[in-house]
């Protein structure tokens, strides 16, 4: 549990880099991101081109930030089974049918499908972001300073490092097993994998139990000194401001977007 | 399947946001009567558990895939309040480090797969220790009925919020019956890894398994826990 930069505790999440969108202090990310989510999700599904003028605009983020587009796209899976549900609300939803490709889907059940995966894009998306920009230990420190209990920060930041761990015993035992000609073919070998699940979780429990004792010798009285300590600097004024752009820029979009429809409408 | 951004309509989003604020008050409450500075580094380790055990994929048809929720593994080894506070955190990591599951949904996810799972896991855990025989092999048996009730239930659940806040115009009887039908499958595979997840480590560490606490020998606490020590 080093506290040096650059381990690989991020696992891949982060992505170091000196940008301004990387400088941003990590609450006032989130915060930022949390907004523009909400602006998002708050615009009707009948303004496609606000969606478009979001997407310009995680773009822009994107290109800032120096992210590579295909760690972007990698990193969007997370969507896909999602996005199986979305592709089959044209066919169930209800209301007048139209034809595409030569099979009748609902009008309205296809217009919701759209916002609905425009939306969940651009929840990803800007997600992805801010966990790229912001290594995991800032942003539970940004937790903290947004007024998540300790309780929960501390729970998360020891989950994620044992998540790690654990992961690495998981390896371990696949290993094991596969060294002794095991290799899960068919439902019935479930069995198997799930009495691994319990060693595996007694072995990190007790591994666990082991930390504790040494965090103990250590003189741990119940809260992070690195996170304690953190939250003592102070941040620049005005540090937070390019957080804003990105929630603001979108809620200019959806102002211009509704008025202009409306000012169209007969 | 972890509800993203703008699935539900955002008076709903706020709605459970709030409720899943309360409840995580309430669980940080009633959990720090069990928790002490000891067992903080332990919760983590069964939200990182729990974690782990959702990358367990498994396909259930149509090109969708579930994962375990947890809820009832979590209740089971830790109890409702640290069990459901535990699921909480792993929700709020995965919205804010990997994007699964939308950051205004956070609200609505925890409220489905953290609190409903193991309020109903852990309803059955307790009603079963009351009237089942004190053995093993009945906690392993709760454990089952605990998984594969809590997961339909809360694609059941899912379904009422989607009623009151859907963004889209999916007939409410179908939707129920797709929800529940995937889930009571999820619920199986769910059901039967918590099971023997549950019997192995009742085997070789009872004290860890807070479902099954009744069955531990009652002749003084220090019998009962190594752990004890520190």
């Amino acid at each position: 549990m080093s506290g040096s930069h650059g381990d690989g505790h991020g696992d891949g999440l982060h992505v170091p880099g000196h940008t301004v969108v990387h400088h941003v202090p990590a609450h006032a990310a989130l915060l930022g991101v949390v907004a523009f989510v909400l602006v998002v999700v708050a615009t009707p599904a009948t303004e496609p081109l606000a969606y478009a003028g979001y997407a310009l605009l995680l773009g822009a983020a994107v290109v800032l930030a120096g992210l590579a587009p295909a760690l972007v796209l990698k990193r969007m899976v997370v969507e896909v089974p999602f996005v199986v549900f979305a592709l089959l609300v044209p066919f169930v939803a209800a209301g007048p049918r139209v034809e595409v490709l030569g099979v009748a889907v609902s009008q309205p059940g296809l217009v919701d499908a759209g916002a609905l995966l425009a939306k969940a894009t651009l929840g990803v998306v800007a997600a992805i972001v801010l966990s790229a920009t912001q290594h995991p230990r800032a942003l539970l420190l940004g937790l903290s300073r947004l007024r998540v209990p300790d309780l929960v920060v501390t729970i998360a930041g020891f989950m994620f490092r044992y998540t790690q761990v654990v992961l690495d015993e998981m390896r371990r035992m696949r290993v094991a097993r596969e060294a002794r000609g095991f290799e899960a073919t068919s439902v019935r070998q479930a069995k198997v994998l799930a009495q691994s699940a319990g060693a595996l979780f007694i072995r990190s429990y007790e591994r666990g139990e082991r930390v504790h004792l040494a965090m103990l010798s250590r003189g741990w009285d119940g809260a992070m000194p690195a996170l304690t300590d953190l939250r003592r600097e102070t941040v620049r004024r005005g540090a937070w401001l390019p957080a804003a752009v990105l929630p603001l820029a979108a809620l200019a979009v959806l102002t211009v977007q509704l008025t202009t429809s409306r000012g169209l409408a007969p | 399947m972890h509800v993203p951004d703008g699935f539900l309509d955002a008076p709903t989003s706020v709605a459970t946001g709030v409720v899943a604020l309360a409840g995580v008050g309430i669980c940080l409450r009633k959990a720090r009567a069990e928790l002490d500075e000891r067992t903080v580094p332990l919760a983590g380790l069964v939200a990182a558990f729990v974690f782990a055990t959702q990358m367990f994929n498994f396909p259930v048809g149509a090109g969708t895939s579930g994962h375990l929720l947890g809820g009832a593994l979590a209740a089971m080894l830790v109890g409702p309040w640290l069990g459901a506070l535990c699921v909480s955190v792993v929700l709020l990591v995965q919205a804010v480090l990997f994007a699964d599951g939308g950051l205004t949904a956070l609200g609505t996810n925890i409220v489905l797969m953290a609190f409903v799972t193991t309020a109903v896991a852990w309803g059955i855990i307790s009603l079963s220790a009351r009237v089942l025989p004190r053995t093993a092999a009945s906690a392993v048996g709760t454990a089952f009925v605990a998984a594969v009730v809590s997961v339909p239930v809360s694609a059941l659940a899912f379904t009422g919020l989607y009623s009151i806040g859907g963004t889209t115009d999916v007939p409410l009887g179908a939707l129920a019956g797709a929800m529940v039908g995937v889930h009571l499958l999820i619920g199986l595979g769910e059901a039967a890894i918590t099971a023997l997840a549950v019997s192995s480590v009742l085997a070789v560490r009872p004290d860890l398994v807070a479902g099954a606490r009744h069955l531990l020998p009652q002749d003084g606490d220090l019998a009962m826990s190594p752990r004890s020590v520190s």
